[in-house]
């Protein structure tokens, strides 16, 4: 397949419009089976999940349990499930790969829960995708807030 | 203010009930600032977090904005961040290595030691003006224990030993983890708020009574990960747990451990490749400690409650907590990682990894207390007048040990809690 900007913009909208929409198999879908998905701590948001505690650092293992868990009844702060809106900009190829392609994107996500609670995840995304016959795979996700604490937006207890 | 007493104790006639306007009415807060944090020994830092000369990191601690730093001598200080001229802050970074503190405002600036070493001008001011006595304001009561920092207001409170009483014997068990004694806070700050009283999460943070349904998707998460989470007869939660009044208001649930931890006991999601750094972690906890202090450093765990608002949570990992009311119905929460100095690599890994499976904002558990802690503000708010009084009686009517799931060191902060505020004696509850 060929890289093009525009490729990756329709893969990373398919990609929010699916996380929208609660498909969360559907999302999974999208992930290779070691991918990885980061959120580093708001005050070292170029940390190392290794040696810095993250927000999440979440193997292929964890997400699945992740999933697994909002998809119940019984993930308390997802039930009901928030509702999201993801606006995804300033899509950016930073490297390109034989097999795999870097990519910058701004996000702002907003968050809708009973009562006025929610608000809105403001930062940007770096992802790893690797490429495949049929399309782009996710290998890592990192999401990295530009707020300088979570503050107010409490948890990011849905996939972000 | 109400009328009802903060609390009805009442051990021998198995009553115990709290309250709800303590957790709602402003003007309980207002008290609560002057009588409980500005007479206790609040968390201020830990000592790794400014290990060079001239290292500062800045935060509030008791409400106030202050500079924790290492002077060029050595010594470890906290400063109010508030300059003696105007009142601006003199450090506006979180954290860095400086010589001076500087006011931009009109120019005063600060040695690291807090002193006042330059003043802009100071030729206009009249004989008398002396730079010696114009220092930044230095917390009036700063100890420490075992590399925990604590500041308090109150000058004639007693010393911190004195003060920490049973806390210490579980904050060794804590420190012992590392082999020289050195245990340092990691890098990454959670920072984050719940629409809660400060005083729900003093609970939360040592309740296992919710943990069965709090939790579910949590335990299911270890069961799928191999670990054994059936709960024997009696029990809640699947080993055996206490809950202690450790003296002064602190308390703690000891538990036998049945998940993974880091020092002890490898699981499945740790990989492979990290069973001998974990088996030899355990190794060399008993060469140094020798079998029973080693068991019981290794594979017991703690929640520790430091009176008013310190948590020391040794369990799939080390977790500090503090948190401070920003209104009745509103707290800030911040909470880091804490381990051994110079432990390898691939233990921090695993050390990090197993925190974030339960903990922090982005856990697969703690999301799911600040949603219970903002479910019970929204539900007792507004109902205080229908619903004045929360049940608070588990485990009183047993004569020896309660468990984690009993409500004894839930009474004990609040005991203490009570006093503070009112001046009247604790009961005392069935002796251990």
């Amino acid at each position: 397949m060929t890289v093009t900007r525009e490729a990756v913009e329709d893969f990373l909208f398919h990609e929010a419009a699916l996380l929208d929409a609660w498909d969360l198999d559907g999302w999974m879908a999208l992930l290779t089976e070691d991918a990885r998905y980061l959120i580093p701590p708001n005050d070292v948001p170029d940390g190392d999940p290794d040696t810095t505690l993250f927000i999440i650092a979440d193997d292929i293992h964890r997400i699945r349990g992740r999933v697994k868990r909002l998809k119940s009844r019984d993930a308390h702060a997802e039930f009901p499930p928030s509702r999201t809106r993801r606006l995804i900009t300033n899509v950016r190829i930073l490297e390109r790969g034989e097999n795999d392609v870097t990519v910058a994107a701004n996000f702002s996500v907003h968050r809708f829960r009973r009562g006025g609670k929610g608000g809105e995840y403001v930062g940007r995304y770096i992802y790893r995708l690797r490429i495949a016959e049929d399309g782009f795979r996710i290998a890592e996700r990192r999401a990295i807030l530009d707020a300088e604490e979570l503050g107010g937006l409490g948890a990011v207890s849905f996939i972000l | 203010m109400t009328t009802n007493p903060y609390i009805i104790d009442d051990p021998a006639g198995h009553d115990f009930r709290l309250n709800r306007e303590t957790l709602v009415d402003p003007a309980v807060l207002t008290a609560e600032r002057e009588q409980v944090f500005d007479q206790c020994w609040i968390y201020a830092g830990h000592e790794s977090e400014v290990p060079n000369l001239g290292d500062f990191v800045t935060r509030d601690v008791a409400g106030r904005p202050v500079i924790l730093t290492r002077d060029d001598g050595g010594d470890v200080r906290l400063l109010l961040n508030t300059c003696r001229h105007r009142g601006a802050r003199v450090c506006r970074e979180r954290d860095g290595n400086t010589k001076r503190f500087y006011c931009f405002y009109h120019g005063w600036s600060y040695g690291n030691d807090g002193s006042l070493v330059a003043v802009p001008g100071d030729d206009a001011y009249p004989d008398g003006f002396d730079r010696s006595k114009l220092g930044l304001i230095e917390a009036p009561r700063f100890e420490n224990y075992r590399g925990f920092w604590f500041a308090s207001f109150n000058r004639t409170v007693a010393d911190l030993d004195t003060y920490l009483a049973g806390a210490k014997e579980y904050i060794d068990l804590v420190v012992d983890q590392s082999a020289d004694g050195n245990m340092e806070i990691v890098s990454g700050i959670q920072e984050y708020d719940i629409a809660a009283n400060w005083k729900l999460l003093v609970e939360n943070s040592f309740d296992d009574y919710h943990l069965h349904s709090t939790h579910s998707t949590w335990l299911e998460y270890m069961k799928d990960s191999g670990v054994d989470i059936k709960v024997p007869k009696g029990l809640l939660l699947p080993k055996r747990g206490i809950g202690r009044d450790l003296g002064n208001g602190h308390a703690v649930i000891d538990n036998i451990n049945f998940r993974g931890r880091p020092v002890a006991t490898w699981i499945s999601i740790y990989g492979e490749e990290a069973k001998p750094a974990v088996e030899a972690a355990k190794a060399e906890l008993v060469a140094r400690l020798g079998e029973d202090r080693a068991e019981r450093v290794a594979n017991t765990n703690r929640n520790l409650f430091v009176f008013p608002n310190l948590m020391i949570n040794d369990g799939s990992s080390v977790t500090i907590r503090t948190f401070w009311p920003q209104a009745a119905d509103r707290m800030q929460v911040t909470a880091w990682a804490l381990g051994p100095v110079g432990e390898s690599a691939i233990m921090r890994k695993v050390r990090l990894d197993s925190f974030l499976t339960f903990y922090g904002p982005g856990g697969l558990a703690t999301p799911d207390d600040v949603e219970a802690l903002e479910q019970v503000q929204a539900g007792l708010t507004s109902t205080v007048k229908e619903v004045p009084w929360s049940v608070m009686t588990r485990g009183i009517a047993k004569d020896g040990e309660q468990l984690n799931s009993d409500e004894l060191h839930l009474r004990t902060f609040w005991r203490r809690w009570n006093t503070l505020m009112t001046g009247q004696t604790a009961a005392a509850e069935a002796a251990e």
